[in-house]
C-alpha cells in the first residue's frame, strides 16, 4: 500500500466529493429555504448530462457543450419550478416526496423517449492523459479538471452567498423564512432563481461526471440519495455544511471502497474479507450519517438558529 | 367498504381461478395480491401511523431473501422457512425502528431510507446468494396442505394471506391499539400528554408492519422463484408508497386498490395496444412509467385522498 | 403535593425560568400570574415533562420526578392542559375523552377486540363530558366546536386522566367574560379532589379562585401570597398589576 495509491484515492475522493457538493448545494438551499424535499433533483443532474452530450456533439467542442448545457438545464429547472413545484411548497413532506417521485418517473421516461437509454460522452482528447503531479506520481488530467472546476464553483458560490445581496437574502431565508418574508424579500422570484441555480449546478456535475460514470437513464437515482445523505450530515440549509459533508462523504466512500476490503484481508479470512469488505465499504456513507445524527441531530452546521 | 361489497369481491376472487384457466392471468392476479399485501403493510405505518418511512422495501426484501436462502440451503419446508423469514423481518423492523423512531420529520425519512439502502448494498455483495444477479430457486417451498408449485394453489395461498392481513388491519384499526396509533398520528404531543408512551406504540406498529411486509416478501420470492437485490432498493419503497397514496392513505383498502390499479395500469399499457396512441408515439408501450408518473402527480396535486378517498367522499355526499 | 425547587431553564442565551421555587398544597388552587413572556408556559412545560430542565428539583407527592417521562408523570397523577388548544381535532368529543380514559385503564397493546365494545370507557367519557359542560356536544367532531367549547374539551382531556394535580395553562384564553365563567365554575367543581396550578391572565378568575398567588416576572418568582397580599404588594403592582389595573 504505497503512499502514491493513498494520494490517488484521496484525490478521487475529493473529486467525487466536490461533484456531490454541486448537487447538494442546490438541494440544501431548496430544502432549507422552501422546506421542500425534491427527489427530482437527481433528474436534473441526468438532464444536464444528456443535454451536454448532445451539445458536445452539435458544437464539436467539450467545453462549449458543457457550458451551454448549464443554462439550458437551468431554464428547464426554472420552468419546472414555476409550473409544478411551486404548488408543493405549502404541502406536507409526504406529498412533496410523492410528487417529486412522480417527476422522476416522468423525466426518466421523457429522456428515454427523446434520447434513448444512454448517450455517449467522452472526455476531451486533450485531457485524456495523465499528468505528473509529483515525481513518479501520475494522475488523470480530466479528474484534475473536475477538482479544479468543483473548487472554483465552490469558491464562486461562497462569494455569491456570503458577499452579495442576493446571497444575504438566501441566507436570511435559510435561517428564518418568515422573517425574511416579513422584511420584504421577493420570495417567489428568489425561489425560481434558486431553482435555476441549483439545476445549473446539477448540470455541471452531470456533464463533468458523464465521461466517467456513463450518461444513462436512471443515473440520477443513485447519486440523489448520497446527496441527501450529504445535506443531512452537513445540516439542512447550510452551504458550508454541504461542502464539508460532501467532501467527507466523497472521501469516506472512495477511500473506504478502495482500502476496506484490503484492510479486512489483513485481519480476516479471505472468504469473509472478500464478502464483508465491499459490503461494509458501500454502506460507510450511511453509517457516517447515522453516526453524525446521533451526536448532532441537526447535522454539523444547521442553518436554522 | 360495505359488507356486501366486500363479500362480493371476495366471492369473485375465490371464483376467479375456476373461470380463468389461463396461467398468465392467474399469475398476474397472484402478483397483485402479493403487492397488495406489501402496500397494506406500508399503509399501517404510513396511513394509520402517520410515519413516513422510506425504507419499507427493507422488510419486504428481508422476507424475500431469508425465505429464499432457506430453500437455497436445502430447507424447503414452508413451516420453517416462512416463519423464520417473517420473524427476521420483524427483527429488522425492531432494530431499524428503535433507532429511526428517535428522530422526526425529514430525518426520520432519511434514516429509514439509509437503513434500507444499507441492506440493499449488503445483500448486493452477498456473492454466495447471487449478489447483484439475484438468486433463482429450484422450486417453491413445500410442506403446505396444498402443493405450492401449482398456479391455482399459489393464487389461493396468496389470497388467503392478503385477506387475513386486511381483516387483521380492520380489527386493529378499531382496537385499543388502533385508536392510540391514529391519535398519535393526529396529535402526537397530546397523546403523550394524556399518558401514552408514544415511542413504544410507534415501535410496535413499525414491527407489525415489518412482519407483514416480510410475509409479502416471502410470497414475492416464492411467486417468481427468484429474488434479487432490487427488491430492497429505495425506488421499490417509492413504488409501494405510490400504491398506498393511489389507493388511499389510511384507508382499509388503500393498499389493495393501489396495488391493483398500479399493476393493472402497467399491464394494460404494456399489453393492450391503443392504436391512436401508437400512431402518435410508436413505442409508447415501453414507456408505461411515464403514464404512471403523470397519474401519480395528478393524484398528489388534485386528489390527495386517493381512489378510496374519492369514493368515501361521494358516499357521504 | 407539588414542590418546585430552584427550577431553571435557558434556551441558548435566553433565560426562560430562573431559580423558581414554589409549591402547591393538596386541595389548593395556586394561581401563577405574570406579564407576557415571563416564562409561565415554560414552567408548566418543565413540570409536565414536555421540556427538560437545566437545574432544580420537582417533587410530586414526595417523589422526585425530574427524570420521569411525561407519560409516566401523567400516570402518577400529574396532568396539564395547553394554552394553545391541542385536542384531537378529527375525533368526536366523546372519543377524545375516551382516549384519555383508555390511557389509564389497562394496556392498550390490544390489537383485536374493538374499543366500541368497552362500554365502561364510553360511560366514563360521558361523565367527564357532563362535568365540563359538553353533554349536548358528545358526538360533535372536535374541530366543529366553538372556541369556548374547545377550551372546555382542552381542560376535560387533562381531567379525564384522573389527576391529583392539574396544570391549567390559561384555560380561559381567548374567551369572553361569559364563556370564562364556565371554566371558573369548572375549577370550583373540581378543586375538592384535584389540586390546581393555574396560569392565568384573567384577574377575575384569579381572585375568585386562588388560595394563593405567585407572580413570575422574567423567569423569577417575585412574590407569593394570598390574593389580597399580592394585590397590595408594591413590587407586583409596579411590575404587573399597574398595567392591567387600567385595563
Amino acid at each position: 500500500m504505497s503512499w502514491v495509491l493513498i494520494l490517488e484515492q484521496f484525490l478521487n475522493g475529493l473529486q467525487f466529493g466536490l461533484m456531490l457538493f454541486l448537487l447538494a448545494a442546490g438541494l440544501t438551499l431548496v430544502f432549507g429555504i422552501m422546506d421542500m424535499i425534491n427527489l427530482a433533483h437527481g433528474s436534473l443532474y441526468m438532464l444536464g448530462a444528456f443535454l451536454a452530450a448532445t451539445l458536445v456533439q452539435v458544437t464539436d467542442s467539450f467545453a462549449l457543450g458543457v457550458l451551454l448545457a448549464v443554462p439550458a438545464t437551468a431554464v428547464v429547472g426554472m420552468l419546472l419550478e414555476m409550473s409544478v413545484l411551486r404548488t408543493l411548497y405549502e404541502r406536507d413532506h409526504l406529498s412533496q416526496v410523492l410528487a417529486t417521485f412522480a417527476l422522476i418517473l416522468i423525466l426518466n421516461e421523457a429522456v428515454r423517449i427523446i434520447w434513448g437509454p444512454d448517450m455517449p460522452l467522452s472526455m476531451p482528447a486533450a485531457l485524456s492523459g495523465p499528468v505528473e503531479l509529483l515525481p513518479g506520481m501520475f494522475y488523470p488530467a480530466y479528474r484534475l479538471l473536475i477538482i479544479g472546476v468543483g473548487a472554483a464553483v465552490a469558491a464562486l458560490l461562497y462569494l455569491l452567498v456570503a458577499r452579495t445581496r442576493i446571497g444575504m437574502q438566501v441566507r436570511a431565508g435559510a435561517s428564518n423564512r418568515e422573517m425574511a418574508l416579513a422584511m420584504g424579500v421577493d420570495i417567489r422570484r428568489l425561489f425560481t432563481l434558486l431553482f435555476g441555480v441549483g439545476a445549473g449546478l446539477c448540470a455541471v456535475a452531470g456533464a463533468l461526471l458523464g465521461p466517467l460514470l456513463a450518461v444513462q437513464v436512471g443515473m440520477g437515482e443513485n447519486i440523489l440519495i448520497l446527496a441527501f445523505v450529504v445535506i443531512v450530515i452537513g445540516g439542512i440549509g447550510s452551504i458550508r455544511g454541504a461542502l464539508v459533508g460532501a467532501v467527507l462523504v466523497g472521501l469516506v466512500d472512495t477511500i473506504g471502497r478502495a482500502f476496506l476490503p484490503m484492510l479486512f484481508g489483513l485481519f480476516f479470512q479471505p472468504r469473509v474479507a472478500s464478502a464483508a469488505g465491499p459490503a461494509i465499504a458501500s454502506v460507510l456513507a450511511y453509517v457516517l450519517m447515522v453516526a453524525v445524527l446521533y451526536f448532532r441531530p441537526r447535522g454539523l452546521f444547521p442553518a436554522r438558529g | 367498504m360495505h359488507r356486501a361489497a366486500t363479500l362480493a369481491v371476495l366471492a369473485l376472487a375465490l371464483a376467479f381461478p375456476l373461470a380463468m384457466q389461463e396461467t398468465y392471468y392467474l399469475s398476474f392476479a397472484s402478483r397483485i395480491f402479493v403487492y397488495a399485501l406489501a402496500a397494506t403493510s406500508l399503509n399501517l405505518i404510513l396511513g394509520y401511523g402517520g410515519m413516513i418511512s422510506f425504507g419499507h422495501a427493507a422488510f419486504v426484501g428481508t422476507g424475500a431473501y431469508v425465505s429464499s436462502i432457506f430453500i437455497a440451503e436445502g430447507i424447503t419446508s414452508a413451516w420453517i422457512g416462512w416463519p423464520a423469514a417473517v420473524a427476521a423481518s420483524a427483527l429488522a423492523a425492531l432494530v431499524i425502528g428503535a433507532v429511526s423512531l428517535r428522530t422526526r420529520g425529514v430525518y426520520f425519512i432519511m434514516i429509514t431510507l439509509a437503513f434500507a439502502q444499507m441492506m440493499f448494498f449488503l445483500v448486493n455483495s452477498m456473492k454466495a446468494y447471487g449478489g447483484d444477479e439475484g438468486l433463482s430457486l429450484p422450486a417453491r417451498a413445500s410442506g403446505l396442505p396444498v402443493d405450492l408449485g401449482g398456479d391455482v394453489a399459489f393464487y389461493y395461498v396468496a389470497l388467503a394471506a392478503l385477506a387475513a392481513c386486511v381483516y387483521g388491519l380492520r380489527r386493529l384499526a378499531h382496537s385499543r391499539f388502533g385508536r392510540v396509533i391514529q391519535a398519535i398520528r393526529e396529535n402526537e404531543a397530546r397523546a403523550e400528554a394524556i399518558g401514552f408512551p408514544v415511542y413504544r406504540y410507534k415501535l410496535a406498529c413499525f414491527v407489525l408492519a415489518g412482519a407483514a411486509g416480510g410475509l409479502a416478501g416471502v410470497l414475492l420470492a416464492s411467486h417468481g422463484k427468484y429474488v434479487n437485490p432490487n427488491v430492497l432498493h429505495w425506488t421499490q419503497s417509492g413504488t409501494l408508497m405510490v400504491m398506498v397514496i393511489l389507493g388511499g392513505v389510511g384507508r382499509l383498502w388503500g393498499g389493495v386498490i393501489g396495488a391493483a390499479t398500479l399493476l393493472g395500469l402497467e399491464d394494460l399499457i404494456a399489453n393492450h395496444r391503443v392504436e391512436w396512441l401508437a400512431a402518435m408515439l410508436p413505442n409508447y408501450q415501453q414507456h408505461a412509467s411515464l403514464g404512471v408518473g403523470v397519474v401519480l402527480l395528478a393524484i398528489v396535486l388534485f386528489a390527495p385522498q386517493g381512489i378510496a378517498g374519492a369514493f368515501a367522499r361521494r358516499r357521504r355526499a | 403535593m407539588l414542590e418546585l425547587k430552584n427550577l431553571s431553564k435557558r434556551f441558548g442565551g435566553v433565560v426562560a425560568t430562573d431559580d423558581v421555587t414554589l409549591d402547591v398544597k393538596r386541595g389548593e388552587v395556586h394561581a401563577l400570574i405574570g406579564p407576557n413572556g415571563a416564562g409561565k408556559t415554560t414552567l408548566i412545560a418543565q413540570v409536565a415533562g414536555d421540556l427538560g430542565s437545566d437545574r432544580g428539583t420537582i417533587l410530586f407527592k414526595g417523589t422526585d420526578i425530574m427524570l420521569a417521562s411525561q407519560h409516566d408523570r401523567v400516570r402518577a397523577g400529574l396532568a396539564r392542559s395547553y394554552q394553545i388548544t391541542s385536542i384531537f381535532k378529527r375525533l368526536t368529543v366523546l372519543d377524545n375523552l375516551a382516549l384519555a380514559v383508555q390511557a389509564r385503564s389497562g394496556s392498550s397493546f390490544s390489537f383485536w377486540r374493538p374499543v366500541a365494545a368497552e362500554t365502561a370507557l364510553a360511560e366514563e367519557a360521558r361523565a367527564i363530558a357532563a362535568e365540563i359542560g359538553l353533554s349536548g356536544r358528545e358526538s360533535a367532531v372536535a374541530a366543529t366546536l366553538a372556541h369556548g367549547e374547545q377550551r372546555a374539551l382542552e381542560v376535560g382531556l387533562a381531567l379525564a386522566t384522573r389527576p391529583t394535580l392539574v396544570l391549567l395553562d390559561e384555560p380561559t384564553a381567548g374567551m369572553g367574560s361569559e364563556e370564562a365563567q364556565g371554566i371558573i365554575s369548572l375549577v370550583e367543581r373540581i378543586r375538592a379532589r384535584v389540586a390546581v396550578l393555574l396560569v392565568e391572565h384573567d384577574m377575575d378568575a384569579v381572585f375568585r379562585l386562588a388560595d394563593r398567588v405567585s407572580v413570575l416576572v422574567s423567569g423569577r418568582v417575585i412574590a407569593t401570597g394570598t390574593p389580597e397580599a399580592i394585590r397590595a404588594h408594591a413590587e407586583v403592582r409596579k411590575a404587573y398589576l399597574g398595567e392591567s389595573a387600567a385595563a
